[in-house]
């Protein structure tokens, strides 16, 4: 629009100029976000002992540090691990957050207001201050070194609920009405009609699920001693000891976790920019 | 099909009472009309009946039975919304067949009453198509499907026509209204629009803040109204209304606007209505000033002020007048409606034997 038609307020060379300097701004901001990951990669061909050289380019580039991660450390079995984890977590939790979603949003009962602000300010406790009560419950409940102590405190999430109930909220009441005078309860109406009114958020929902917990380090590292309950963040961490790292294992490694969430995110980028635009959050 | 009762219907809000004691009777396979304007309670006596809304107190009877503590789906009734609320995700022919396969009805006979709800209202060929991909009018007409494949005893219309353009809306009118009459099922209709009310239904509720006005037919509302509101609101262009006094069985209002003769026991403050269509132009009557003129085709609307007061008219004929050119007005005092000045009840209408105004 701006290049066509004359601007009543600012003539086509201040356009331009801003234009440009935008462009400069997103330029910068996108280099700073993609060097490290190029230099992730980058380490990742080189051998040991170039680890620390500063050329981006390798130059003796080599497959070798792929060939040990995969075989020299059970990094499959971890990557096995937190899909398993991660794929639980995102099915159960969505089952389960979808519903408090919709009661939130729709369902008149005493004390709702405050159930639903209680669970959203835990918006505000991160989880390095719950960790240690949140673990001895855990312990207490014999959950350590467990599956079951990976998946379940995952699962709860405020996050989803409040996007869900958002979304719900905006959902016209009508069409519930028409359910319920089709004949449908509450359950045949969530399952019929609102499960699949929010595909598009779910989904987005799903994918941000799945990466926050395939990404996460500290709740596994603190409740699996086991190496076979390992998740792939422990696996790389592990490639660093207190005396030395090996950094270009830790590069080639991440490089490989690094693959699934590129492509998920590839196939998913409008769910996922839809979704942040909603909930106007992060 | 069912008879509707509405016995004392009342709708709390907590402390706030918005429904004030209702009655009224839907004969089996009639079609009537609640119209009001906005808020006045004609949308949640609608949503009880449906049993969306709790009933606070009184009841609501179909077919004779109270239905206050029966879940919609057992009532036998089913209802068209304002905005469709078809279910986005499902095709026509799925959002049709929604309530049959909760029903647990057999896949065959599923399709069967789809294809004959479908055939009914012309959408066939739109069986497949998903609501997005329909325009108003269809969504409107999968609406209506929805609600008759069911079959139900009553139909609940919240002012379905509400979201179509001008044109649609006369065309729906007329298809809602040729439905009604090939099913003969009972039908309750909520709108805002009186044309609309006038038009489709056997009987009309005009309800006013949670209260019933008046119930009668389209015509008798339209000639004896009760009281000043009824008036004002059935009829377009609206009655007009002349604030006066009856002194001695003559009516007079400022500006020297006199009506002999009015056979009238009532003394004090009153109001004359006329229809706009009953004032004519009369060389004999008083002189009223002319302020905007609205040919139309078919006829045209006046604006005129007398004494005061303006005056619409709406004539059938094609007149050449300026704003600003005066005018004789006659009518018959026969056309004349009197309302109670303080209680804004209807009086009665002026005599039949006077003859036109006189000034």
């Amino acid at each position: 629009m701006s290049s066509k038609r004359p601007q009543p307020y600012f003539s086509r060379s201040q356009v331009t100029l801003v234009r440009g300097l935008w462009m400069v701004v997103t330029a910068i901001l996108a280099f700073m976000t993609l060097f490290p990951l190029l230099w992730m990669v980058s380490i990742a061909f080189k051998p040991a002992a170039e680890s620390f050289s500063s050329n981006l380019i390798p130059q003796a580039p080599t497959l070798d540090n792929f060939i040990y991660v995969l075989t020299g450390v059970p990094f499959i079995r971890y990557m096995v691990n937190s899909f398993l984890v991660s794929a639980t977590v995102t099915i159960v939790a969505l089952f389960f957050h979808t519903m408090a979603g919709y009661a939130l949003a729709r369902l008149r009962f005493p004390g709702r207001e405050i159930l639903f602000l209680s669970i959203f300010s835990t918006f505000l406790v991160s989880l390095p201050v719950i960790i240690v009560p949140l673990f001895v419950i855990v312990k207490a409940m014999g959950m350590l070194n467990s599956y079951v102590g990976l998946i379940i405190p995952a699962i709860f999430n405020a996050f989803g609920i409040f996007l869900l109930r958002q979304y719900y909220l905006s959902l016209p009441k009508e069409i519930e009405e028409a359910a319920r005078i089709d004949g449908a309860g509450y359950w045949r109406i969530y399952w019929s009609v609102i499960l699949p009114l929010s595909r598009p958020i779910m989904s987005a929902l799903a994918i941000l699920f799945f990466l926050a917990n395939w990404n996460s380090f500290l709740w596994p590292l603190t409740i699996t001693s086991d190496p076979n309950l390992w998740v792939v963040q422990l696996g790389i961490a592990n490639f660093k000891s207190q005396y030395s790292a090996s950094w270009n294992y830790m590069m080639a490694a991440s490089t490989i976790v690094a693959i699934p969430t590129l492509i998920l995110f590839v196939i998913f980028q409008r769910q996922i920019m839809d979704s942040l635009k909603t909930s106007g959050l992060k | 099909m069912a008879s509707v009762e509405i016995r004392n219907v009342v709708k709390r809000y907590g402390a706030l009472e918005v429904v004030h004691g209702v009655s009224a009777g839907i004969a089996d396979g009639e079609f009537v009309a609640l119209v009001g304007p906005s808020g006045c309670g004609k949308s949640t006596l609608l949503r009880m009946i449906a049993g969306l809304e709790e009933i606070s107190d009184g009841a609501v009877a179909i077919g004779g039975d109270i239905v206050n503590e029966v879940a919609p789906k057992d009532r036998n009734i089913s209802m068209v919304f304002q905005n469709y609320a078809l279910y986005p995700h499902m095709t026509v022919a799925e959002n049709m067949a929604f309530a049959l396969r909760l029903a647990r009805l057999p896949k065959d006979e599923q399709k069967k009453k789809v294809g004959e709800a479908a055939t009914m209202l012309g959408l066939e060929g739109l069986l497949d198509r998903y609501p997005g991909q329909l325009s108003g009018g269809q969504r409107q007409r999968v609406a209506m499907g929805r609600a008759i494949v069911r079959r139900p005893e009553v139909f609940l219309f919240d002012e379905p026509l509400s979201n179509l353009d001008a044109k649609l809306r006369v065309q729906m009118r007329a298809e809602i209204k040729g439905l009604h009459q090939r099913l003969r099922t009972t039908s309750i209709y909520v709108t805002h629009d009186q044309i609309e009310a006038m038009t489709m239904a056997d009987r009309i509720v005009v309800m006013r803040d949670g209260n019933v006005e008046q119930i009668g037919t389209p015509l008798e509302l339209f000639d004896n109204p009760r009281n000043l509101f009824v008036a004002s609101f059935i009829g377009s262009p609206s009655m007009n209304f002349i604030k006066g006094e009856v002194v001695d069985g003559t009516f007079r209002a400022p500006g020297g606007f006199v009506i002999p003769a009015v056979n009238l026991a009532h003394k004090g403050p009153a109001i004359a209505g006329i229809r706009p269509n009953k004032l004519k132009i009369g060389a004999a009557g008083p002189v009223a000033k002319v302020l905007i003129v609205e040919p139309t085709g078919d006829e045209t609307h006046l604006l005129v002020e007398l004494g005061g007061a303006q005056l619409a008219m709406l004539l059938r004929e094609r007149i050449s007048l300026a704003p600003g050119d005066q005018i004789g007005l006659a009518f018959a005092s026969a056309d004349v409606h009197f309302f109670d000045g303080q209680t804004t009840l209807r009086l009665g209408r002026g005599d039949a034997t006077t003859g036109a105004l006189n000034a």
